[in-house]
């Protein structure tokens, strides 16, 4: 049966299932646990829980002292607030000491949905990217939010961990572990390379096989880490591809695609096209239809891959 | 290592010369300040904070976080001068490669809690801190300086509200009110109105004394530790530059050196 809910889900479900073998971890929240679904870990472990009310900069520098003392810190609350609100606490107070403090926000991108603009992050992979030492990873799924809290717990150090609010279908098997800094070939193919991360990896996998029909033989691959970024595989995958485009749930300015490109430019000069939010606010809609308005379902990836190739 | 009231006062005055002398070797820095919480900082490191200069890692130790970093040449005298670190290395102050950075990193090996200089964190931070210590039910006791300035951050006061919030009475501020920031008094560019008033609103203890008397920070200090369910503010009126005539309150040694000339004065004042 797959698992099929939305990487927050897993995220609130995993911390209450770490907190049981993991004493030193503190988790803490800005009057959303609720929707960060870190109100599982409050009822199982209230001594271990701060709610801050809203307030992210002092949910940044509270979790600081905290994780400085000993924890490690999951702190959560709405992307856009964690990362742009909280932006430069998190800079002076938990990256420049490098504190222990996982940043694991949810409702990131337009899959907010109804919400609108205002609570629709499509900036915090660059804002966080920017960071000295951040680390920044995006899941596609609920295996892979799990693996990757795996990995966080023995790692000391800040991170960002970006989730959804939107239901997300399984891409991963429940035997997947994440590597650091480790990118996914999910699909081979032979023209193209999809590159692809978090809530749109099911419909980019669904996309190929879409192009495969129109007679495009596309590679899938998952960059679960934004930073460290896989270089070794975007390489690779530039040498045995034409085109190589990227595909995601934010702002084309500073996200995956912004990343690959500077693999590129530098290692393996190769064509790009970046698809994602064309420097633009998003806006409100049910998440499904703001998707397909923003090209990023199974059949605008398809469409706008094929128009690039067209184009060529 | 308790001291009398005179030896406190005698290492405050030796922690003024320290701090003119570093800005004037490095030739960039924050003075004013740094010599207006000089007796508080004194009195808080000597006959206060559980602390040993040895095991600076010490789980147990209380700790004092500087939220208003630029402060730090004061912090870092008074480390070396309890022998955290050795005093040579207050002569490579803001220097390339020194540890003691214009504004402090965190580095617990030389007693530096936590990184502040973007200003109005460390409330948040020492409170953090004294969280800690209550889910590991530890004793500890944690105290930060906040300042006038620092304090026009709306930051201090979400922070303000979680300590009273969370009743943590392990958490007591040190706040040096000496009403000069950068740009001129504090009451001209953006009025406190009273502080006291604001902490006391917010729930915490609050205790008003002159910040030159070393008599009434020593004893703040010890009403503060006997404060039970309420986090605690000790607010210091205090002259920036104290002890230095041609600095003492005048804006402009907030963060400029002192000439050659007044670091002359300066030396002659402080009976260095």
């Amino acid at each position: 049966m797959s698992l099929d809910i939305a990487t927050r889900e897993a995220y609130g479900k995993k911390l209450a299932a770490l907190g049981e073998t993991h004493p030193e971890i503190v988790v803490m929240d800005a009057d959303l646990s609720g929707s960060t679904k870190t109100n599982i870990f409050k009822k199982q472990f209230p001594e271990r829980f701060f709610n801050v009310g809203v307030a992210e900069q002092n949910l940044m520098g509270t979790a600081a002292g905290i994780a400085l003392s000993g924890h490690t810190v999951f702190v959560s609350t709405f992307a856009i607030f964690a990362t742009g609100r909280a932006w430069e606490p998190v800079r002076q107070s938990i990256a420049y000491p490098k504190a222990n403090v996982k940043i694991c926000a949810t409702h990131a991108g337009i899959t907010v949905g109804e919400d609108g603009a205002s609570h629709q992050s499509v900036e915090d992979i660059a804002l966080m990217s920017a960071i000295p030492g951040m680390k920044v990873m995006v899941p596609a799924d609920a295996h892979q939010t799990m693996s990757m809290m795996d990995y966080l717990v023995k790692t000391p150090g800040p991170a960002y961990l970006r989730l959804g609010r939107a239901t997300t279908q399984q891409v991963f098997d429940a035997d997947y572990v994440y590597e650091e800094g480790k990118g996914a070939v999910l699909r081979d193919g032979t023209d193209v390379c999809l590159f692809t991360t978090g809530f749109v990896t099911k419909a980019t996998l669904d996309a190929a096989t879409r192009l495969e029909e129109k007679g495009v033989s596309a590679s899938v691959v998952c960059m679960g880490s934004i930073k460290p970024i896989d270089a070794d595989l975007i390489v690779a995958m530039a040498s045995k591809h034409k085109v190589l485009f990227s595909v995601e749930e934010h702002s084309v300015v500073g996200g995956l695609g912004a990343a690959i490109s500077e693999v590129l430019t530098s290692q393996k000069p190769a064509r790009l096209f970046r698809l994602g939010i064309q420097d633009a606010f998003g806006q409100s809609a049910p998440y499904q239809e703001l998707i397909k308005h923003y090209e990023l379902d199974e059949e605008g990836i398809a469409r706008q891959v094929l128009g690039k190739l067209a184009a060529l | 290592m308790s001291k009398s009231i005179q030896e406190l006062q005698d290492i405050a005055n030796e922690v003024r010369v320290s701090i003119v002398k570093m800005v004037h070797t490095a030739n960039s820095g924050h003075m004013g300040g740094a010599m207006s919480f000089a007796d508080m900082l004194t009195a808080l490191f000597y006959n206060k904070l559980n602390y040993d200069p040895k095991n600076p890692k010490w789980e147990d130790r209380d700790r004092f976080v500087l939220s208003s970093g630029h402060m730090c040449a004061g912090l870092y005298t008074i480390l070396a001068k309890i022998g955290v670190f050795d005093e040579k290395e207050l002569w490579n102050f803001r220097q390339l490669g020194s540890p003691l950075q214009g504004h402090p990193k965190y580095n617990l090996d030389l007693g530096i809690e936590m990184s502040t200089g973007s200003l109005g964190q460390g409330l948040s931070v020492a409170n953090g801190m004294a969280l800690a210590a209550r889910v590991q039910n530890k004793k500890y006791r944690v105290y930060s300086l906040e300042t006038d300035g620092g304090s026009q951050e709306g930051m201090v006061w979400e922070a303000a509200m979680l300590a009273a919030h969370y009743k943590l009475d392990n958490r007591c501020v040190l706040f040096d009110y000496n009403n000069v920031q950068i740009d001129g008094f504090c009451s001209d560019v953006m009025d406190l109105g009273s502080v006291a008033d604001k902490f006391k609103a917010f729930g915490w203890h609050v205790i008003e004394i002159d910040g030159h008397d070393m008599q009434a920070c020593c004893d703040a200090l010890d009403e503060a530790e006997k404060v039970k369910g309420k986090p605690q503010a000790i607010i210091s009126k205090t002259t920036l530059g104290k002890g230095v005539s041609v600095f003492e309150n005048k804006s402009k040694f907030h963060g400029t050196p002192p000439t050659d000339e007044e670091f002359a004065i300066a030396m002659k004042e402080l009976g260095n």
